[in-house]
């Protein structure tokens, strides 16, 4: 599933602010409803629900990158977003390093199978060290976008 | 050592499970590996297991070689047929 599917371009934030997970989630989850993709009265509870998940486990899969997310009914697709941490935090991933790259997501409950293929393609990107590289890179939400633009073409991993 | 194991879980290989699998192979001197269609991940890393995009059905083969691959194959197989555990 290509990253146009299910990443919301005016969400992107290439300068998180924040020093701790729940505040680069909330970031992010803000992101989403300043782009229309979720409701703001959904916000708290989507937070809630995505920082819940990270309790079970952390989803930093380890090369600097996590992957928070939640199922949420009041989503009838897949919706994402990128976000890129200048200095990146800890965000208790598997291999201990600290996470710099985010892709947080937030499906409708009955679709895991979209679910699984974002995650596969986020992944199949991310094996490109080029790739990872650029993101973290980014200065502008726009370098983001044209990066993921350019990997939807293929030019990275595959 | 080889061995065909099945994604059970209704929502498929996704991030606990493979989280789950990744602690588990860990634990092993072994290289252990999965192939779907002629795609390899190695079991000890989770971006690697996601590339696999695993749904539930998917047959998988499970591959382990070194000295503790005998019991590498018969932990990570049970993790699959017992859904890793998963509610």
């Amino acid at each position: 599933m290509k990253f146009s599917v299910f990443i919301a371009p005016k969400a992107i934030r290439s300068q998180l602010a924040s020093s701790s997970k729940e505040g680069v989630v909330s970031e992010l989850v803000e992101a989403l409803v300043a782009a229309g993709e979720i409701s703001a009265a959904d916000q708290d509870d989507i937070i809630k629900a995505i920082m819940k998940r990270e309790e079970l486990g952390s989803t930093g899969i380890g090369r600097g990158v996590a992957v928070p997310h939640t199922k949420h009914s009041s989503v009838e697709k897949l919706v994402g977003t990128v976000g890129v941490s200048p200095d990146g935090l800890d965000f208790e991933s598997l291999d201990g390093q600290k996470a710099s790259l985010f892709f947080l997501l937030v499906s409708p409950p009955d679709r895991p199978g979209d679910h699984l293929r974002a995650l596969e393609n986020i992944s199949r990107q991310l094996r490109d060290d080029q790739f990872c590289k650029l993101l973290r890179q980014s200065k502008t939400a726009e370098d983001i976008q044209a990066l993921l633009e350019e990997a939807d073409r293929s030019q990275f991993g595959g | 050592m080889h061995r065909t194991v099945t994604v059970l879980n209704p929502e498929g290989l996704h991030m606990r499970p493979a989280d789950k699998l990744v602690r588990a192979a860990t634990a092993f001197q072994c290289q252990i590996e999965l192939e779907r269609a002629g795609q390899i991940a190695d079991c000890r890393s989770m971006i690697s297991l996601l590339t696999l995009g695993a749904m539930q059905g998917c047959q998988l083969v499970l591959r382990a070689q070194g000295p503790d691959a005998d019991a590498a194959i018969e932990v990570i197989s049970h993790l699959f047929d017992s859904q890793f555990n998963e509610p």
